[in-house]
Order: C-alpha cells, then sequence, then structure tokens
C-alpha cells in the first residue's frame, strides 16, 4: 500500500459520520411517533415536588458561588493526582517525594493567592 | 452465552415470538414495545410512612429492586414510569400526589402499596384520604401494613405483566381518556 492518501480513503468515515447521524435522528423520531403524549396545562407546569411553585427560577445567582465551585474543582482535581503518587510512593522514592512537594508548593502557592485575594471570603 | 446462562440462575429476557429467518428477525412492535417498557420501569417513590421503609429494603441488596430494570429511581415525575404511592395520604396531601401524577409523562402507572395508599387503612378518619383511587387512577394494590419487599416485588412484577400485555393504542383509546375524565384529569 502506497503512502499517499486519496479522498476515496475517507469514504468509510464519512459513512460512519452518517450512520451515526442517521440513528440519532431515527430513534429520536421513532420515540416521539411512537409514544403516547398528554399535554394539559398542569403537566407542563413547572415541578415543585407537586407545590404551587414559588417564583421564577431564572433568578441571577451570586458570581461567588461560581468562583467557589471553580476553585473547589481545582484543587479536588489536585487531590486526584496525589492517588496514584500515593499508590506508587515507595516505587516512586525521593524523587517522587520532591516532584510531589514542588507541585502542591505551586499550587499552594496559588491558594496562598486566593485566599489574600479575599476569593473565599463570603460576606 | 447458553453456557453462562444454565451454569447460573441468572434469568435473561428472551426475545418474543416472530419470524425468524437468515440475517433477518420479524416480530410486532406491540411486544418489542412492551418489552423494552417491562424491563426498565423508573418509579417515583411517593413514601410517606412505614410502607416507605419497606420500600427502602426493597430496593436494597437483599432483595434488589434492580433485578427488574427498576433501579434508577426517578424523584422527577418528568422522566418516571410508575408512581409508587407507600403511605398513609392525608387529605391536605391529595392535591400534591395528584398534581406530581399529573405532571408524569405517558405512559405511565400506579401502584398503591399498602393499607393506608389503598383504603386508607387503619386511619378511618376525617384528615385521611380513604384511598388514593379517589383522586387517581391506580393499576395494582399491594396489601399489607406494610407489606413485605416480597409483596412489593409482587406488586412491581404485576405492574410488569400488565405493561407487557399493554396495547400499544391503549393511551389514545376512549375507554382511557374516559378514565381520566371519571377523575377530572385532562
Amino acid at each position: 500500500m502506497g503512502t499517499s492518501s486519496q479522498t476515496s480513503d475517507f469514504f468509510p468515515i464519512f459513512i460512519q459520520f452518517l450512520v451515526a447521524a442517521g440513528f440519532v435522528v431515527t430513534t429520536m423520531v421513532a420515540t416521539h411517533l411512537l409514544g403516547p403524549k398528554r399535554k394539559s396545562k398542569v403537566k407542563l407546569e413547572t415541578f415543585e415536588c407537586g407545590i404551587e411553585p414559588q417564583g421564577n427560577a431564572r433568578i441571577p445567582f451570586s458570581i461567588k458561588y461560581f468562583l467557589v465551585a471553580i476553585l473547589f474543582v481545582l484543587f479536588d482535581v489536585e487531590v486526584i493526582f496525589m492517588y496514584p503518587w500515593a499508590v506508587n510512593f515507595k516505587t516512586l522514592g525521593i524523587t517522587g517525594l520532591l516532584e510531589m512537594l514542588l507541585f502542591m508548593a505551586l499550587l499552594l502557592t496559588g491558594f496562598f493567592y486566593i485566599i489574600r485575594k479575599g476569593a473565599l471570603k463570603w460576606e | 452465552m447458553k453456557d453462562i446462562q444454565s451454569a447460573s440462575n441468572v434469568n435473561i429476557v428472551q426475545a418474543p415470538a416472530g419470524f425468524e429467518g437468515p440475517g433477518f428477525f420479524a416480530t410486532k412492535l406491540d411486544h418489542v414495545v412492551g418489552l423494552a417498557r417491562k424491563n426498565s420501569i423508573w418509579p417515583l417513590p411517593f413514601a410517606t410512612s412505614c410502607c416507605g421503609i419497606e420500600f427502602m429494603a426493597t430496593m436494597a441488596s437483599t432483595y434488589d429492586l434492580a433485578r427488574f430494570g427498576s433501579e434508577r429511581l426517578s424523584f422527577s415525575p418528568r422522566q418516571a414510569d410508575l408512581l409508587m404511592v407507600m403511605g398513609t395520604i392525608a387529605k391536605k396531601m391529595g392535591p400534591v400526589l395528584r398534581q406530581v401524577y399529573e405532571q408524569m409523562a405517558e405512559p405511565r402507572w400506579v401502584l398503591s402499596v399498602g393499607a393506608c395508599a389503598s383504603s386508607g387503612g387503619i386511619f378511618d378518619s376525617y384528615s385521611v384520604l380513604q384511598g388514593i383511587d379517589h383522586i387517581i387512577p391506580v393499576d395494582v394494590y399491594v396489601p399489607g401494613c406494610p407489606p413485605r419487599p416480597e409483596q412489593i416485588l409482587e406488586g412491581v412484577m404485576s405492574i410488569q405483566t400488565l405493561i407487557q400485555n399493554e396495547s400499544l393504542r391503549r393511551r389514545n383509546s376512549p375507554e382511557y381518556k374516559q378514565l381520566l375524565a371519571s377523575y377530572g384529569i385532562e
């Protein structure tokens, strides 16, 4: 087989895309046609555990939620990185420990920064 | 595949009866849809008292409702297929239950678990609804005060039988519309 590729070589990929999209469209259309439906005013109302809905769900949230959530994800991922290191703690030895200390130092610098910036102050 | 099945007592759902040939299989749509619906019931637990505790046991490892394809509880009526009413329904709770039922998507089934939900039970009182079938249509009643998890499983299996044998046209039939109309449900 030659090293040069032709457009026709990609034909199977095109077919795969077609099948993937076709499957999604077909199942969506079929389920919408096959399933029974009942649309009444009560049915389409907001669900709040069966009691009368209070107010609108589309209210502005405090940006602080977002900041705290993002910071949580950041440090959560950091902890996940520590698991494989902890499992291989003995094999990695002193080099692994130093590398992890460097990694932690970098992140703790960031943590120190956000604390000093007051990102976690709620009031 | 056959060997694995016979080695353990795992019961795998069999394909419905149909016409088989080389490279194709034809059967009734009713059977296929019934089979799929039957084995993927998403229950909405409406647990208000002690029957709810028995339901928790039913979901846990010993009785394991997941064996019947019902491990996924839906706490929103939008994705639920089966409303499991477990416990005393006070008259004040009635409209809430009705709202939850009305917000479920078709097709939907109702399982009334325990004496209280089915008939008011020992609470023959001014404040307690004497059976949820006063406000919503019920498919299967499970007796007991409270019923054992085996009885709840029996109820779910009866619901499965109902689902399997239900015609695809039933939800659009005048009889079904009349049934809902008799409860004042649009």
